[in-house]
């Protein structure tokens, strides 16, 4: 007999081609090619050059005076510029590391449809929150008030029903709460959750005040309320007798969703927070939401329309060094350019510090060597992001299409398609996909983030697509990922109520400090509120010199 | 010529095929029932139980080994072949799915339980048992391992299930065909069983060309009549039936029209906006692909400029170039009056800042989000915007007898947007009893009078139009908006099954 075919001669006899055994690893029948895409990333690049860089020597004839300097431009440090513009103020000067305004609210634009890629809503607020309701008026989102007084939103800009499905086991549902299959216990476990958070909506402290409101800052800080930042809302949850599965999936999504957590590791003082803060009197539904199909970037549109003083984007601050001159505090700028060209300087009267708190630690010259206390324990998550552009909508089995699509079980949050506020239900589409990456260590998530790369995060976005959209690979013809190293303050128990929070809002020799960190949440009305609270405050203090 | 190597050639293909169809079975259970793990872990247990049996059933043949193997390879290219569009075809057809993917997955599993005993009882008399059955297994486990990389990479999103399934049955009938070379010294009657290899052969090729018919044949039973053209847009399923009273155009499934009674759907559709309205020079028609509401506006005095926005190229250009329906229709995209324009209705609008005297609106039913967005106060609100002052609507909104909630729902919507409504309907043998809105942003008179010559509409039946019976009565809804879409839940609570033939189970697209 013979010498037998070899193996690889065989299957290359089979297949017409040597593909699969002569080039394994590398060829391409392995995989199906990734469809292109960039990597986005927030400038990780400009932005460690706070840590590294030697601030730049400025000449004494290239420092510019300027009243007020707004460090970052993100939702804080765009609401303050508003605010200063509202009080008549346009002579301030905003410098953005990044090449466009808008934190974590930006966005980006396709011929399809605009898109986000970060924040992608806003609960519509209620007339307690009056400088929100009154910028949703200036934005002509608001048509009227009702009998009790609440603003009435325009339905266009309020989620676009269906909102929300979940898929589980081959089918979508509607909703996110996963009620198909749902034992009698599960149901009662759910109604009883529903009933105890209707208690803390329904809860005032001895003046009155809410648990859980927004800004938080109006809310109670009786110790009935903060004894629940000391343990984790999973533990909360376990003394509650809440063991219900599909329960415990649910407030573990809530916490992933607003806060990057997991709920073994957020505050159960947060976790009530995402469910009571946003209803207004218990058993009512919760406040509807506004969106837009570019998210939150078309918040970041309009507050930068409303600024009438300067924004200098694609400058790292590298420097506030505070000063005494003639009496008067002073604070020095100094920021260098992406672009490697002319370093800045600014002398400022007043500075607003509209970035996230850790940056201070590199950026603010007396706290180099001596650091705030408390400042380490400000914490920030690590999260991607993937645009996913389809030529056209991948099948799917059960409930249609909703503006929010969750994947039961899945360490993702699911996708948003931006086209569903748009309107536009058929055809191309964009989805963007949220992965929050709940490590312990956030130095670990970041360092996970790094080294996955586009191609290993548009993989893994298009491999959990696939399980509910067989055919998805086959429709998505673009995946760019933005790596967001540093995109929110992470509430973990004893934060949000252990003391370095609010000692961090007082202002430091003519520095005052606006951002979502703050509040130890990062959402969009709490950088709003410290935003406009930083510009008041700095609008009082120059009233009181002038 | 030794034809060892090529036998062990064999083994692996037979090996990939067997895998295939375990896996198409498996993935074809999971998209049609749901809960992959159950799916997948059933199909592959009966796989391999049923090759289990195979194998044992092997030790009763005796003699003419080679025969069996060729025989047992056109039953696997048969059963195997076809399985992917008979499960189709059975889920489609038959409540007992389980029983036919199990009988199925049975078989085929059978036949390839006897395909390796059989091929190592032939090689047997050219090697020694210890290397026979390294070299069997290893190709076996090779053709494993091609299977299980293929399927999910190359097949499944390149081929689909379908082709897929008949490309398999395609390798293994050219093992057997080839085999009635390879083994011809052992065989008896070889031209017969050629013939039949090639058949088997033929008929599995020219599935594989024309595997879309399994889509059609699984459809024919949804229509009560031959369907006599039918196409997949990007945005619905188009179909057409002919029966002896004249021909029906289905959307999705769901009754647009039949060509005996439409008429009168259309007349009640176009001519009250028109008597209405004080000048008709511009019209407005969203939706209405079919051309035949057109057809009734361009019959009538005094209208310059008609636009028609239709979301779907396919309906528009079928209405216009399909010879029964553009008769119909009596070819108004030919009009020079007219600009049909290709687009969803509402961006339609907001991007075009043009005003109109007449607005006909012929949208399907609100079965789905999408179709119920363009019956929402904030949809009409932006229309109030493109309409002249004193400008005249008139909106289909099913059947108010059907579905008596969602009619009045959307004359409340109607209302809530500012528009004055006269609700009105109309008796279509077709569809039943169908409501209508007649609308105006300012308080308006119904309309008294309709021009002669109409085959269903006069003065009188004009004036009955309006007058609303009890059991049609005005009941109090939600307003329907973009972020409460309360109409599609009124109207999925409304049509029970079966109500209206051929109505489309909203809400799911096929896999």
């Amino acid at each position: 007999m013979s010498q037998p075919l070899s193996r690889r001669e065989v299957i290359a006899a089979l297949l017409g081609t040597p593909v699969l055994l002569t080039g394994c690893g590398e060829s391409a029948a392995k995989n199906p090619p990734l469809p292109p895409g960039k990597l986005v990333g927030a400038s990780a690049k400009a932005g460690h050059r706070t840590r590294t860089h030697q601030p730049p020597e400025i000449a004494d004839e290239d420092w510019e005076q300027v009243p007020v300097v707004i460090v970052g431009g993100g939702i804080a440090g765009l609401s303050a510029a508003r605010q200063l513009s509202r009080l008549e103020r346009s002579d301030y000067v905003l410098l953005e590391l990044e090449p466009e305004a808008g934190g974590t609210s930006r966005s980006g634009t396709s011929p399809v449809v605009d898109y986000p890629w970060g924040a992608h809503y806003v609960p519509a607020p209620g007339k307690a929150n009056a400088p929100l309701v009154e910028l949703f008026r200036e934005m002509g989102l608001v048509e009227g008030t009702d009998e009790a007084g609440e603003p009435v939103y325009v339905e266009e800009a309020l989620c676009r029903d269906p909102e929300e499905r979940i898929f589980y086991r081959g089918t979508w549902y509607e909703g996110r709460y996963l009620a198909a299959g749902a034992s009698p216990e599960d149901q009662a476990q759910y109604d009883r959750f529903r009933e105890e958070v209707d208690r803390w909506v329904a809860w005032r402290d001895d003046r009155g005040r809410r648990a859980f409101t927004i800004p938080m800052s109006v809310g109670s800080d009786d110790s009935t309320v903060t004894s629940l930042d000391q343990i984790s809302m999973a533990d909360w949850m376990a003394t509650h007798g809440f063991d219900s599965p599909r329960l415990n999936w649910l407030v573990d999504y809530a916490c992933r969703d607003d806060y990057g957590l997991r709920s073994q590791q957020t505050s159960a003082w947060a976790g009530l927070f995402y469910f009571a803060a946003r209803t207004n009197s218990a058993g009512e539904e919760s406040q509807p939401l506004l969106t837009w199909p570019e998210g939150n970037g078309r918040l970041v549109a309009h507050l930068r329309s409303q600024s009438k003083g300067e924004i200098r984007t694609g400058l790292t601050v590298v420097d506030l060094e505070p000063v005494e001159h003639d009496g008067r505090q002073q604070v020095r700028v100094k920021a260098v350019p992406a672009d490697g060209g002319q370093s800045v300087g600014l002398i400022a009267e007043r500075v607003i510090f509209a970035a996230p708190r850790f940056v201070g630690r590199h950026v603010i010259a007396p706290w180099r060597n001596s650091p705030p206390e408390g400042l380490e324990d400000f914490q920030y998550g690590a999260w991607v992001v993937a645009n996913l552009f389809l030529r056209d909508r991948p099948a799917w089995r059960g409930f249609p299409l909703c503006w929010d699509n969750v994947i039961y079980e899945s360490s993702s949050l699911g996708y948003v398609a931006a086209t569903h506020q748009r309107g536009l239900d058929h055809g191309p589409t964009v989805f963007t996909w949220y992965l929050p990456l709940c490590d312990e260590l956030p130095v670990e998530a970041r360092q996970q983030l790094l080294d996955g790369g586009r191609e290993i995060w548009a993989e893994a976005a298009l491999a959990e697509l696939s399980l509910a959209h067989p055919d998805v690979r086959s429709l998505v013809e673009r995946i760019d990922v933005m790596l967001w190293g540093h995109a929110m303050i992470l509430p973990r128990p004893g934060f949000l109520w252990g003391g370095a929070r609010q000692q961090a809002a007082e202002p430091f020799r003519g520095i005052h400090f606006a951002h979502s960190d703050l509040s130890g949440l990062a959402l969009f009305e709490e950088a709003f509120h410290h935003g406009l609270r930083a510009a008041d405050e700095v609008a009082a203090a120059l009233k009181t010199w002038n | 010529m030794n034809r060892t190597p090529l036998l062990f050639l064999n083994v692996l293909i037979i090996a990939t095929c067997g895998l295939v169809y375990e896996l198409i079975a498996g993935t074809l259970a999971s998209y049609v029932l749901g809960d992959s793990v159950t799916q997948f872990s059933t199909c592959i247990g009966v796989y391999l139980s049923a090759m289990g049996v195979g194998a044992w059933l092997s030790g009763h043949i005796h003699r003419g080994e080679a025969r069996c193997f060729i025989e047992v390879e056109l039953g696997v290219a048969l059963l195997g072949g076809f399985s992917a569009p008979l499960l189709f075809l059975s889920f489609a057809r038959l409540s007992w799915f389980h029983v036919a993917l199990y009988g199925i997955v049975f078989a085929i599993g059978t036949l390839v339980g006897l395909e390796l005993p059989l091929l190592m009882r032939i090689l047997k008399k050219d090697l020694d048992f210890e290397d026979l059955v390294a070299r069997v297994l290893a190709f076996d486990y090779i053709g494993a391992l091609a299977a299980s990389l293929l399927f999910p990479i190359l097949l499944v999103p390149r081929l689909g299930l379908v082709r897929t399934s008949l490309m398999f049955g395609l390798l293994n009938a050219a093992v057997g065909l080839w085999g009635t070379w390879l083994l011809e010294p052992q065989l008896r009657g070889v031209n017969w069983l050629r013939a039949r290899g090639v058949l088997v052969l033929v008929l599995l090729s020219a599935c594989f060309i024309k595997a879309d018919i399994f889509t059609t044949l699984a459809e024919d039973d949804l229509y009560s009549d031959p369907v006599v053209y039918s196409t997949t847009s990007p945005y619905q399923r188009i179909v057409m039936t002919r029966s002896d009273a004249g021909f029906q155009l289905y959307l999705n499934g769901a009754l647009q029209f039949n060509s005996a009674d439409e008429y009168r759907y259309h007349e009640s559709l176009a001519h009250p906006p028109l008597a209405a309205s004080r000048s008709r020079k511009k019209v407005l028609i969203l939706g209405g692909g079919d051309g035949l509401a057109l057809r009734e506006v361009l019959a009538s005095d005094g209208v310059e400029q008609v636009t028609l926005v239709d979301l779907d190229p396919a309906m528009t250009n079928l209405s216009e170039q399909f010879p029964p329906l553009a008769e119909l229709n009596r070819h108004a995209f030919e009009d020079p009056r007219v600009t049909t324009v290709n687009r969803d209705a509402m961006i339609w609008l907001e991007e075009n800042p043009g005003r109109f005297d007449i607005v006909l609106i012929d949208f399907p039913d609100p079965n789905s989000f999408s179709l119920g967005k363009l019956y929402t106060r904030g949809f009409y609100r932006l229309l109030r915007r493109r309409m002249m002052d004193e400008a005249v609507l008139s909106v289909q909104c099913t059947s108010p007898l059907f579905s008596r909630t969602a009619y009045w729902c959307i004359i409340t919507t109607l209302r809530a947007a500012g528009f004055h409504v006269h609700p009105y309907h109309v008796a279509v043998p077709s569809f039943g009893i169908w409501g209508f809105a007649l609308a105006s942003p300012v308080p308006f008179d119904q309309p008294q009078q309709v021009p002669d010559g109409l085959r269903f509409l006069n003065d009188e039946v004009l004036q009955s139009l309006f007058v609303i019976p009890n059991d049609l009565g005005p009941l109090e809804t939600e307003v329907n908006r973009l972020d409460n879409q309360s109409l599609v839940r009124y109207y999925e609570l409304a049509w029970w099954e079966d109500a209206r033939p051929g109505k489309a189970a909203s809400g799911s697209t096929a896999w």
